[in-house]
């Protein structure tokens, strides 16, 4: 697969571009043919709602959330359009998002090579990292706050910032810690034979076979991680009451859903294109690594 | 029986031997406590830049006795020296090569890379370790394929990368476990070919593991047959067919070389072999 011929790579692309439109426009149809033939009230059955409402405040056409899209955010002189402030949200929660990504990514990678040095700790540690994402975030982000709010070493004072991104690299070092064992522990019997041939000790044998071996585990481990450290930050947002990010804004947007109902799906869709986009940086950091993503040699 | 045939070596005193096993064996503890006895009462001697090759069924512990020779085990009983040193001083003194059945080259490093490897892991500096790794790649005939990775190497491509860096470090000894056994019948005769002419060019002593008698016989000073259930030494056989570099193609169709086949057969199948038409298996 690694000689593909450029012309083939940029035509895949351009499919690839093309069904992920096609998802898009698939959704749009869903959404308003719904709208259209569904019953006004939704369906009930058993005297559970399966379908939604499809009334106007439930379903907003997607033609009034656009135009809601351009519109100022509220009344008062001065106010940005609402994609301009969704814009700004999202790259506030995009900053704090990157930093609970890179704090969980270390400490998942750091969790990974003690369980590959170690196989006690893997066996020990492995079922505790699975329970850890058991745990409600929302249960968890009060405790970090209240944590936080002690914490007061000389000019240095805890942000309510910086328990989001905690939160956030509680969700992405995860995936990172998974991704990386897995990695580290892909090299075959005879690599790892070879290097013990050549009297190479623990670390050498890191820095010369696992950790290259490891990169193609790792860089799918650390875009699931960049998507679900977006996931925490905005669950973290709403939780911990950080004004300023999406997270925020879609709770706020959605209170003034009864006489404002298209107006919450512009920060919605914003989440969204967040999680897009932070995936597609780290794709963009995974490029410099390709060179290690080579597949093993049939022999 | 194993010492008569080991007369044609120099006694130690003379020499010291690349390879010296006395009475070593090796117990596996498997599950529930279970033991096999994968080798037991070995006894062998390697001289310096003689090529043995060891052969026999499987599971008769020929390629566990290279790895105790490399220390990727450790033997359970008996003494096993390399170069009169312990199996584990020699690892840690880089006495030994090694290749393995599959190539085992690191996919992301391009040929002259992987060639480097051992060098890079024992500190020679890059100059060096390029004019080293240029020697190799001629010997073993990749010139055009230096910057190549190993996906875009067929499998004896590969192979002989490997044996060129199994041979980075100029070793006095090299360890080979079926290194040709993934390749095809043709490739393979070519491979064995310049097996032993890189083996008599460097003066490197061999241990060369392998399941086939016509390889055993064409690349040997002398095969070891060994015995299942449980391993051992059942003979050794004197392979009398001049120096490598002597050793051609033409050689497979010579009277001494079917002598040196059937007599490894006879020892394998522990009576003389019937002849052809009457197959007593």
């Amino acid at each position: 697969m690694t000689m593909t011929t450029g012309a083939g790579l940029a035509r895949r692309r351009w499919s690839a571009l093309l069904w992920g439109l096609l998802g898009v426009v698939l959704l749009a149809v869903l959404w308003e043919g719904y709208k259209a033939v569904g019953p006004p009230t939704g369906v009930v059955l058993f005297d559970t709602s399966i379908l939604p409402k499809t009334d106007d405040r439930s379903m907003p056409h997607l033609v009034d959330m656009l135009s809601r899209a351009i519109e100022p955010v509220n009344t008062s002189a001065g106010s940005p359009p609402v994609w301009v402030a969704v814009i700004g949200a999202a790259l506030t929660s995009l900053g704090v998002a990157a930093v609970g990504w890179a704090i969980g990514s270390v400490v998942g990678f750091l969790i990974a090579l003690l369980m590959q040095r170690l196989q006690v700790t893997e066996r020990a540690v492995l079922p505790w990292l699975i329970l850890s994402q058991t745990v409600p975030l929302i249960a968890l982000a009060p405790v970090i706050v209240a944590w936080g709010g002690k914490i007061q070493i000389g000019a240095f004072s805890w942000d309510r910032w910086m328990s989001v991104a905690v939160i956030a690299s509680y969700l992405a070092f995860f995936p990172v810690a998974v991704g990386a064992l897995r990695g580290l522990q892909s090299p075959d019997t005879i690599h790892v034979e070879l290097m013990r041939s050549y009297n190479a000790g623990w670390f050498r044998t890191l820095l010369k076979l696992r950790l290259p071996a490891s990169v193609p585990y790792l860089l799918p481990a650390l875009r699931l991680g960049a998507a679900s450290a977006i996931v925490g930050t905005v669950v973290a947002e709403v939780s911990t009451g950080y004004k300023g990010g999406i997270g925020r804004m879609i709770i706020e947007f959605a209170q003034s859903g009864t006489s404002d109902p298209a107006k919450a799906y512009a920060p919605i869709a914003g989440a969204v294109v967040l999680g897009l986009v932070s995936a597609g940086i780290v794709a963009l950091i995974g490029l410099t690594l390709r060179r290690f993503n080579r597949q093993e040699a049939a022999s | 029986m194993t010492d008569t045939a080991r007369t044609t070596t120099p006694a130690p005193s003379e020499v010291l031997p690349a390879i010296s096993v006395r009475a070593a064996g090796k117990i596996f503890t498997v599950a529930k406590g279970a033991e096999v006895q994968a080798l037991t009462g070995i006894d062998l001697t390697v001289a310096p830049g003689e090529f043995v090759s060891l052969i026999g069924p499987s599971g008769c512990g020929k390629s566990t006795l290279l790895r105790l020779i490399a220390d990727l085990d450790s033997a359970t009983s008996g003494e096993i020296l390399v170069f009169g040193k312990t199996a584990r001083q020699a690892r840690l003194d880089q006495e030994y090569g090694i290749a393995f059945q599959s190539a085992g080259l690191l996919p992301w490093r391009s040929v002259q890379a992987n060639i480097e490897l051992p060098l890079e892991l024992h500190g020679v500096g890059k100059a060096e370790r390029a004019a080293r790794a240029e020697e190799l790649i001629e010997l073993v005939g990749l010139t055009d394929f230096r910057s190549r990775f190993p996906d875009q190497l067929s499998g004896g491509m590969q192979q002989r990368v490997a044996i060129a860096r199994s041979l980075a470090e100029r070793p006095k000894l090299l360890l080979m476990d079926e290194p040709f056994g993934a390749l095809d019948e043709m490739t393979r005769e070519r491979m064995q070919q310049e097996l032993v002419r890189i083996c008599s060019e460097t003066g490197a002593a061999v241990v060369f593991v392998t399941h086939s008698i016509p390889e055993a016989v064409f690349l040997s000073d002398r095969v070891v047959v060994m015995s299942p259930r449980p391993g051992r030494i059942v003979d050794i056989v004197s392979v009398d067919l001049g120096a490598g570099t002597s050793r051609s193609d033409s050689l497979r169709e010579n009277p001494a070389f079917f002598a040196g086949v059937t007599a490894v057969r006879e020892a394998l199948h522990g009576s003389p072999v019937a002849p052809l038409g009457a197959d007593l298996r």
